[in-house]
């Protein structure tokens, strides 16, 4: 089994002599240098880990060591996810992620296809708004949202949380280049072949549509796992707090128990990175689709 | 009556009912909105009292005579002017060095491009604690070279360079995906014709393909950089609340600061305005500059 995997001697031999002959000074010194940059990027990942399993004394100790002298890892952890109401805010972010993602694809999948492939009357200016509105951030229509959220007596519930992001004009575009660049043909055929319009979408668009659906899809989640904006406005209660908002209790005056400070950091950001780890290709295309935002 | 013509009408009745639900939204969370800032811009409403009346342009006036808008300004420019060139360069570097190589690329795309999946407000905190002023690992490698101790996000001095740092940090890896894909996108070709020209050494060959050739990344990259640094809030909010001194207070969280802690929502509004008409700015000079560059 393992001979059949181990290269025969001469061309390993030849292999090893061209990776020499690149290993020039440069290329080892430039090699170096992106190591030491990656190590900074990560570092801080290493430190909130390792603190993490730290009793409070050590977390600020003189010499950095990855693994505590004294493991208080379980406690720190059980602190978190048991004592406080952290499975709460995760289930929180959970569902308003969810529910914003359900909606935006919902609204924004039929009135792209409409844009992209159905004549009516002012589709020029609905898609001149779609594109205008790209650039207009929640920071500017906050301040309506909030007050008419208030005068209905919404705020702090789930519903206001989600609210201003059930319309994603991004999605909308994005989706509406997709489909433009969907052949006519096969539409045209199938509408020969007796489909009704709906059947078309339903059977013939929704497949085609789901890879740029699951970058977008992963796009939307990650902004609204990390928004820290609109949950600070319209979340005023323990029930509601989303994992990211929960992080302002630290603000300036960390938690005295500093172990159990960053488990909590942790364990906020922990589902983020494991959605990256597992899904690096779409969510790096879900990134750089933003490449047509702005 | 024709096929065709009932078809149309079909299709076109077809069409209103599959975009009335995202036009009926976009109506109520943009275009209403969009038009109740500025109206509400226009009086001296607040949340506290219900009694409120129209003020003309006095918000404006206001906010042009405003210290505190003046010091928010100020500080987002010079938050913005450490932040920006290193966030082109230093991705751009990184993926010019990254994109041709074999061994590791995918590793060194992995790490770089953690943070900015990490959720800021959480990593913010990891922050503060490495650059505790008296017991953070930075001031601990500061010391070891002799330079010493900086209160890093405590003082006036060092707050805005600190913040930059943080959101660095944050975007290189985004900044550096995008260029790469940039950097993809050039045909082999380019290189083969320059190389015939006699652009032998790799600075030469930056400088006649790469450049030219990444320009409307370089715009991409550039502009909406510059509207993150104009719109830094998440650090601020966790870690300086706008302090010391009001040394930290930028754009963003001055505007917020007004609207939902001193519920002035007359001049917030007015701030809103304003905010929306830098934004406009921003993506007019990338439209321009994406023409130009297209040519």
């Amino acid at each position: 089994m393992t001979d059949m995997i181990i290269p025969p001697p001469a061309v390993g031999l030849r292999r090893l002599r061209a990776a020499f002959k690149d290993l020039t000074l440069g290329r080892v010194c430039l090699t170096i240098v992106l190591l030491l940059g990656a190590c900074l990027m990560v570092f801080p990942f290493v430190w909130m880990l390792s603190s993490s399993l730290k009793p409070t004394s050590e977390v600020f100790d003189a010499d950095f060591r990855f693994w505590p002298r004294t493991f208080a890892g379980v406690q720190n952890y059980y602190d978190v996810l048991v004592t406080q109401p952290y499975l709460r805010y995760l289930l929180n972010s959970l569902i308003v992620c969810c529910g914003i993602l359900a909606v935006q694809l919902i609204t924004a999948v039929p009135a792209a296809y409409a844009l992209a492939k159905l004549k009516f009357r002012g589709s020029t200016i609905f898609l001149g708004t779609v594109i205008a509105c790209l650039t207009v951030p929640i920071n500017v229509t906050s301040i309506p949202i909030y007050l008419g959220l208030v005068k209905m007596g919404l705020l702090d519930t789930y519903f206001s949380m989600m609210f201003p992001f059930f319309v994603s004009v991004f999605a909308i575009f994005l989706f509406r280049q997709f489909f433009h660049s969907y052949p006519d043909s096969i539409i045209e055929a199938a509408r020969v072949d007796g489909f009704t319009e709906i059947e078309i979408v339903l059977r013939l668009i929704l497949p085609a549509v789901v890879p740029a659906a699951a970058a977008f899809s992963v796009f939307s989640f990650v902004a609204h796992w990390n928004d820290l904006y609109w949950p600070l406005i319209v979340v005023q209660s323990q029930e509601k707090m989303t994992a990211t908002l929960s992080m302002m209790q630290y603000r300036s005056t960390f938690d005295i128990n500093y172990g159990r400070t960053f488990a909590a950091a942790t364990i906020v950001t922990l589902p983020m990175m494991l959605v990256f780890l597992f899904a690096r290709r779409a969510f790096v295309r879900g990134i750089t689709m933003s490449g047509i935002k702005g | 009556m024709s096929a065709t013509a009932s078809l149309h009408r079909r299709q076109s009745r077809l069409a209103y009912a599959m975009i009335a639900p995202a036009a009926l939204l976009i109506l109520l969370i943009y275009i209403g909105p969009m038009i109740s800032v500025v109206l509400a811009s226009a009086t001296d409403y607040s949340l506290i009292s219900d009694y409120w009346e129209w003020v003309g342009l006095d918000n404006y006036r206001q906010m042009f005579a405003d210290a505190q808008f003046g010091n928010a300004l100020r500080n987002t420019a010079i938050y913005a002017a450490v932040f920006l060139p290193c966030a082109f360069v230093i991705p751009l570097t990184l993926a010019i060095s990254i994109q041709n190589r074999k061994q590791f690329r995918s590793l060194f795309e992995i790490l770089y491009f953690m943070p900015v999946t990490s959720t800021l407000t959480a990593m913010a905190l990891v922050w503060s604690a490495l650059m505790d002023s008296r017991q953070g690992i930075l001031n601990q490698w500061l010391s070891t070279i002799g330079i010493g101790p900086v209160n890093f996000l405590g003082s006036p001095e060092a707050v805005l360079f600190s913040l930059a740092g943080i959101s660095l940090w944050a975007i290189i890896g985004f900044n550096m995906v995008l260029f790469m894909a940039g950097l993809t996108a050039i045909p082999r070709s380019l290189y083969d014709a320059a190389k015939i020209d006699g652009a032998d050494h790799p600075v030469d060959e930056f400088l006649r393909v790469t450049w030219p050739a990444l320009a409307p990344t370089s715009v991409f990259v550039a502009v909406t950089s510059s509207i993150t640094a104009f719109k830094l809030f998440d650090t601020v909010a966790v870690l300086t609340q706008g302090q010391p001194d009001h040394a930290s207070e930028v754009f963003l969280y001055l505007t917020f600061l007004e609207g939902f802690e001193y519920f002035n929502m007359g001049y917030a509004a007015a701030l809103s305005v304003f905010f929306l008409g830098v934004i406009f700015v921003f993506a007019l000079i990338q439209t321009l500059l994406a023409d130009r560059t297209a040519h």
